[in-house]
């Protein structure tokens, strides 16, 4: 029955259904009143008449059409289908069937004898009615009497808002409209509320269409036909004046132009983008740009300088600390506000904030040169008193570094300086039996590596000699003698309060005070030190520093209630700590990353934070050099720019952290001390692992 | 192509439709009343639906209501058959959440001219 004839189904539907109409006429025949009896027979004569039409029973259709019309009166309970009724639609169904099976054996004035009768009875509105008057086809094909326009036409579209509920597509009524010609599509997203008030099921935008085709009115006005009447529609022929503008307001400025296609379907919500940093204001970097820093410098030594004793540069860049804090909270608050005015206000001012903290730290940046000029003349000394011939070596003293870390360098370079003089570059024997050249050298040296500043000194020296220094720490029982221990974790020994590995306490080094020293005031910098060393070759001091101390970029975390930050710079990667992980790690605190193992703490424990802890607990990977160790917080917040205030005296013995900062909503949160988390971890580490082999 | 549900109380318009949307690539299901057709649009996504209005058990307008309200259905575009040029009709129709309708009798060319209309 693949080929079913479509006039055969007809056929066999209508039979049904006029079996049907008769059962219910002769049933509402009996219940006159019944309203269901004449919703069954009008839905039933609905269907005959429209399928009829369908499979070209015109004559079917038109009979029906006017046998329905007469019956929708009776539904809409203005009549009661009384017996009269009953047997004249009787008839009228017979004749239905009879037009159905054999139109030719009928005429069609019998037809119209019983419609006009049907009318008398229903409405007294007299016979007529008969016939197709009702039955033009509402065709859906635009009407031929095409009267070309010249260019084509200007169509200003715009929707109510609530368009979309109902299953229209607006931009394809936009491609629909290019399918007759050529056109030029502008969308006004000049009603488009702002983002938080926006409802994305509902469409804002306006469309103002140039067609250029010679198409009728009519063929533009089809395409909105099922939408005519949730629409403002403006149709003018090109070359006229625009579509009303109170109608479609088009302000050019709001225009948005969209090349055909219309693709975009989101509306881009954007308030006007303020106007571009005037020419020479410092763009707002993310931290401040060295080249750009060195650049101000040079020309300044062209043109004038000005002398500003330094307590007025720290009392400005106070000052713009309290600044950004204070920009901090006005952009929380206007991110929860839903005035444009003020968030546009706050992103002007964030813009201004950051350009001003970047100038100030520009202003504070000093090259090391001014810091490496003063080791000359303490390498010579030292050189003459040990009569060691030493040729010093400065490399990148265009580095810049903030004032105050600068000084607070200088110290610890004069310990390291000193020690490579004096403990690194052997005595003339040792060097010439070495083959080694009789002058020594010492590098010190400052480069950039990323927001770090990278400061070694490095001697062509013997190297540390790692035997003794473990020796030493075995006799000062600093290890277990015989201690697995590499290379490198023996010479963190080295800085160790009062360990010195010096046979002759000379009168510059070897006491034991110095390198402990050193490691803590660079820590303090949060910067970090290491150490390498290639027996024979010489040793190497590398210290790493922030370029600021004033302002760092920071991760906010979140431990319980309270809110912490870490230097971003410390930061390697975030990871979520799962189920698997927490139970591997049982009592051993270990996360395998990438197949390394990585000690973790559990800042929850560290802070004795009350309450429970999050489902998904987050670990941050933070190291020194090559420590690494996991944190484990409760939440990770994102990058916060922190102002970072020290501790008071009071909290002068307070470790792990190492300063706080002001949150934007005006809370504080403490600065995590990454060197004291990273050597507290390293240490639970050791002591697991010790536990572990015992 | 489109996956299309009719719902029409006429077998013949279901066939109708079926005839003249199938060999347009278009996978056609159906249905024989509101009830039905609601049930069908409860477990399956349509890309157009095409119903009659006057049906017995559930009509039409019941039936769109009842797919308005269903989240699958937002923006799915449904259009009624309707012997009557009544605006009135159309308005509750529209009202009730149809797209758009297509007039009976219809010829093959109106129907594939609506459907490529709204399934695009």
């Amino acid at each position: 029955m693949m080929d079913l004839d479509p006039t055969e189904i007809f056929r066999q539907e209508a039979a049904e259904l006029l079996e049907t109409l008769e059962t219910v006429l002769l049933d509402l025949g009996q219940r006159p009143g019944d309203g269901d009896l004449v919703d069954a027979a009008f839905r039933a004569l609905h269907t005959i008449k429209g399928s009829g039409a369908m499979f070209g029973f015109d004559r079917v259709a038109a009979f029906t059409h006017d046998f329905e019309t007469a019956f929708d009166l009776i539904r809409k309970g203005r009549i009661v289908a009384d017996h009269e009724i009953v047997t004249v639609s009787l008839s009228a169904k017979d004749y239905i069937r009879t037009l159905i099976e054999d139109p030719d054996s009928t005429d069609a004035i019998i037809g119209e004898a019983i419609v006009a009768e049907l009318h008398r009875l229903v409405s007294g509105l007299g016979s007529g009615g008969a016939g197709a008057e009702a039955h033009e086809p509402e065709a859906a094909a635009p009407p031929a009497e095409a009267s070309p326009e010249e260019a084509g036409w200007a169509i200003g579209i715009a929707f109510n808002p609530d368009i979309l509920r109902n299953g229209t597509n607006p931009l394809g009524l936009l491609d629909e409209l290019r399918d007759l010609g050529p056109c030029e599509v502008v969308a006004d997203l000049g009603a488009v509320p702002e983002l938080a008030a926006l409802d994305p099921e509902h469409c804002f935008i306006r469309w103002t269409v140039r067609l250029h085709a010679p198409c009728p009115r009519e063929a533009v006005e089809d395409v909105f036909m099922f939408v005519s009447d949730e629409m403002t529609l403006t149709i003018a022929p090109l070359g006229e004046a625009a579509p009303d503008a109170a109608e479609a307001p088009m302000p050019a400025a709001q225009a948005a132009a969209i090349s055909a296609p219309p693709a975009r379907k989101t509306p881009a919500a954007k308030t006007p983008v303020p106007a571009k940093p005037a020419a020479g204001e410092a763009p707002a970097a993310e931290r401040p740009a060295p080249d750009k820093a060195e650049h101000n410098r040079r020309s300044d030594d062209k043109g004038s300088t000005v002398r500003v004793q330094a307590e007025r540069l720290d009392e400005l860049m106070d000052r713009v600390g309290e600044l950004v804090i204070a920009q901090a909270r006005l952009s929380q608050l206007a991110h929860v506000s839903n005035d444009l005015a003020i968030k546009a206000i706050a992103e002007e001012v964030e813009r201004l904030a950051s350009g001003l903290r970047d100038t100030t730290m520009g202003v504070r940046m000093v090259p090391m040169g001014t810091l490496f000029a003063r080791f000359r003349r303490l390498v010579h000394d030292l050189s003459r008193d040990l009569s060691k011939p030493v040729e010093f070596v400065t490399v990148g003293e265009d580095t810049e570094m903030d004032k105050t870390m600068i000084e607070r360098l200088a110290d610890p370079l004069v310990h390291l300086i000193r020690n490579a003089i004096d403990h690194g570059i052997e005595n003339a024997e040792a060097r010439a039996a070495a083959g080694k050249p009789a002058t020594g050298r010492i590098e010190l040296s400052a480069r950039y590596v990323g927001a770090q500043v990278l400061v070694s000194v490095q001697d062509d020296g013997g190297g540390l000699d790692t035997a003794r220094i473990r020796a030493k720490a075995e006799e000062n029982g600093l290890i277990q003698p015989g201690a697995a221990l590499s290379e490198h974790e023996i010479h963190q020994f080295l800085f160790h309060p009062g360990f010195s590995t010096a046979r002759t306490i000379s009168a510059l080094s070897g006491r034991g005070v110095g390198m402990d020293v050193v490691k803590r005031t660079i820590e303090a910098m949060r910067g970090s030190i290491d150490l390498t060393t290639v027996p024979g070759l010489g040793s190497s001091v590398t210290l790493r520093l922030p370029l600021t101390l004033a302002i760092i970029d920071g991760l906010l975390i979140r431990v319980g209630e309270g809110r912490y930050i870490i230097p971003l710079s410390a930061v390697e990667e975030c990871l979520e700590l799962t189920p698997a992980d927490e139970n591997r790690s049982r009592g051993r605190s270990f996360l395998s990353v990438r197949g390394e193992l990585v000690p973790f703490l559990r800042l929850r424990d560290q802070f004795d934070a009350a309450g429970q802890p999050d489902p998904h607990q987050k670990v941050i990977i933070i190291s020194t050099g090559e420590m690494r160790v996991g944190l484990v917080a409760d939440q990770i917040i994102g990058s916060h720019q922190t102002v970072i205030k020290s501790l008071s005296k009071l909290h002068a013995d307070v470790t792990m952290f190492s300063g706080a900062t002001i949150l934007g909503d005006g809370s504080a949160a403490l600065i995590l001390d990454v060197a004291q988390l990273v050597g507290l971890g390293q240490g639970r580490a050791e002591t697991d692992k010790t536990m572990e082999a015992a | 192509m489109a996956n299309i549900l009719t719902v029409d109380d006429s077998p013949s318009v279901r066939q109708m439709i079926k005839l003249v949307l199938g060999p347009a690539g278009h996978q056609v299901s159906e249905a024989a009343d509101g009830s039905e057709g609601l049930g069908k649009a409860r477990g399956q996504r349509y890309d157009l639906v095409i119903t009659d209005l006057n049906m017995p058990v559930m009509n039409g307008l019941e039936m769109i209501r009842g797919m308005r309200a269903l989240p699958s259905f937002t923006g799915v575009p449904i259009v009624f058959l309707t012997t009557e040029s009544d605006d009135a009709v159309k308005q509750e129709a529209k009202a009730a959440g149809a797209t758009g309708w297509i007039t009976k009798p219809f010829k093959p060319e109106q129907l594939l001219a609506v459907v490529a209309k709204l399934v695009r």
